[in-house]
């Protein structure tokens, strides 16, 4: 049986990576990630894997794009500034529907701002700055453990939907410490496989040996660019039914309801018991997919609620997402630090009753 | 309990290395506290306590986070030139880290980075660690690169063989953060103690968190006890 070892979040995710069958990584060093690229050098080659330090953020994006392509299991990371670079990588990956896990251990911004934790890339990860109709899932994790198994999730989910994952793990969780149980090591699909296990991976030709297999990213004629955005939203779609992910505590008889995620998440769950301890019943909704948004979490929270807030470490990034949940339905409110400050349990405790007050609940 | 003249034996300069996430900076920041508590002055033969922070390999938790509580118990901080000891990335040191190591009043205690590449720093400043010195290495059994005995002891011959430092002693910080219990330590110990065996080492300390064990669980352990404040977890929580 497996046993809980002590990891540093970054290792851990690199960990879980590998024993998802990632055998290639692409990576450029950006704090706070590094530790990332460090284990990933040292321990895929232990697996038969491939590391490739890269001249860039944009290098990186496509070596996984071209091993991606030829049916390798992919793994990409940076931070806020080098995810920033990808931009342009993730939108031509979803085009060719070339699976690759991406995590991003954000940082604050905005520029090159500064190496503490932030939630700032939120809008970067769940809009993306790349061009044309594309989506990429997100997940954000709240602890190591969770963190691990998303990564290690993703990387099937990743070849299933053939397109690019989103982890979203902020600076806190990358260099924190916390016990976590590891995953069996999944069984690789070895080269001489991949052109059963993924018909259409540039292998020279397709499963059937009938015509060569293409990856492209580009549509001669707009008749045919429309009807490939259209197969991409089908697939859009369905991901957007099914892959919807949240927790919800409390939220059914809250006086108010806090919306985190992450590591704001974690901080919060202390706060409502803070506040449990002064009679306020505070509910948290905590989303685990950031694209697809957990919009009906929300339609639990009952004319009992005064207010709804959004806490994050951004100027409000997430609460566009909150407001559209909650539907004009409550007054919605934001708790916020940015700049690398990250709030306090108490003090997320006492702005709530602040904002409490303010809008006629206690 | 701790032995507060075992402690005050130790040579004036003490150098902490270890594995990378090991513990080192918490042992080293409750060791300076320790040295410049009013318990320990009163045996001792140094009339200042100093820490000297060579970590310039990552960026967080470093002893000079931790600077304005320990100049508050006495300890002075040496590290980073720059003032901006959170945030700054340059792999710079301040020259006046050679201060503490000059002063021969002063008892200093020299944190490193992680791994053999954290412990590299060292070599530009051999010439004080020629005689008078303690090298501790940090150990902690729940860590993947140091869970087992071979792990272990490559981990320990890197340092030494980068550093050309040969290592004094082992400290058991064999923990699991905030979910810490005695058996960790214990086990930790067990581990700790073979590799003493094999490497010609003595066990110098067990460290505890304080907060969340009670030392006379661990009282039969060989080797000092010495309680850690949780000093970085605390810090956040604050």
């Amino acid at each position: 049986m497996n046993k809980k070892v002590l990891m540093k979040g970054n290792e851990a995710f690199s960990e879980a990576a590998i024993r998802g069958g990632c055998r290639y990584y692409f990576g450029y060093p950006i704090t706070p990630q590094n530790e990332i690229p460090e284990y990933m050098s040292h321990q895929l080659p232990k697996v038969g894997g491939h590391f490739i330090q890269a001249e860039s953020e944009l290098a990186a994006v496509y070596m996984a794009y071209g091993a991606g392509a030829a049916g390798g299991r992919v793994f990409i990371t940076s931070s806020s500034p080098g995810i920033a670079l990808m931009q342009e990588g993730f939108s031509f990956l979803c085009s060719a529907e070339v699976p690759t896990v991406c995590l991003t251990v954000s940082r604050c911004g905005p520029g090159i701002g500064g190496i503490q934790p932030g939630q700032a890339d939120y809008l970067q990860a769940t809009r993306g700055g790349g061009n044309g109709d594309y989506k990429i899932p997100v997940f954000a994790p709240e602890n190591l453990q969770e963190g691990v198994d998303l990564v290690y999730e993703a990387m099937e989910l990743s070849d299933e939907l053939r397109n690019p994952i989103f982890i979203f793990a902020d600076g806190l969780l990358g260099q924190m410490m916390e016990p976590v149980l590891l995953p069996e090591s999944r069984e690789v699909i070895c080269p001489s496989n991949i052109r059963t296990q993924k018909p259409w991976a540039l292998t020279g030709y397709g499963a059937d040996d009938s015509q060569r297999n293409r990856v492209l990213s580009l549509r001669m004629y707009p008749e045919e660019l429309e009807q490939h955005v259209e197969k991409l939203f089908k697939k859009y779609d369905k991901a957007e039914k099914e892959l919807v992910r949240y927790e919800a505590i409390g939220v059914e008889d809250a006086d108010v309801v806090i919306a985190a995620f992450g590591s704001v998440a974690r901080i919060a769950k202390e706060a409502i018991e803070i506040l449990a301890a002064q009679n306020i019943k505070a509910g948290l909704i905590r989303p685990i997919s950031l694209w697809p948004y957990p919009y009906e979490a929300f339609d639990m929270i009952t004319d009992k609620t005064k207010v709804v807030i959004s806490a994050e470490m951004s100027m409000g990034q997430m609460m566009q997402d909150v407001k559209l949940g909650v539907r004009d339905r409550f007054p919605v409110r934001l708790i916020n630090r940015t700049g690398g400050m990250i709030p306090t349990s108490i003090e997320i405790a006492e702005r709530t009753k602040k904002i409490l007050e303010e809008t006629g609940g206690q | 309990m701790t032995n507060t003249r075992f402690i005050d034996k130790l040579k004036r300069k003490i150098i902490v290395v270890g594995h990378y996430g090991s513990g080192k900076t918490e042992f080293s920041v409750s060791l300076a506290m320790l040295f410049a508590s009013a318990k320990v002055q009163k045996h001792s033969n140094f009339n200042e306590c100093a820490i000297v922070d060579l970590d310039i390999i990552n960026p967080y938790f470093r002893s000079r986070e931790m600077k304005e509580i320990l100049e508050q118990h006495g300890v002075h901080v040496f590290g980073s030139a720059f003032n901006a000891e959170v945030t700054a990335e340059l792999p710079a040191l301040s020259a006046n880290v050679r201060a503490p190591l000059e002063n021969e009043s002063c008892r200093v205690i020299i944190d490193t980075g992680g791994n053999d590449s954290g412990a590299l720093p060292l070599n530009q400043f051999s010439k004080y660690f020629a005689d008078d010195t303690t090298v501790l290495a940090v150990l902690n059994a729940n860590r993947p690169g140091t869970s087992n005995i071979e792990g272990a002891i490559e981990h320990i011959k890197a340092i030494e063989q980068i550093t050309n430092l040969q290592i004094a002693g082992i400290v058991n910080n064999t923990h699991m953060m905030q979910h810490t219990t005695a058996a960790d330590i214990i086990s930790g110990n067990a581990f700790c103690e073979k590799i003493c065996k094999l490497t010609k080492k003595k066990l110098y300390f067990n460290c505890y968190p304080k907060t969340l064990i009670n030392p006379s669980e661990i009282t039969m352990l060989s080797g000092n006890l010495i309680p850690l404040g949780l000093c970085f977890h605390n810090k956040h929580k604050k």
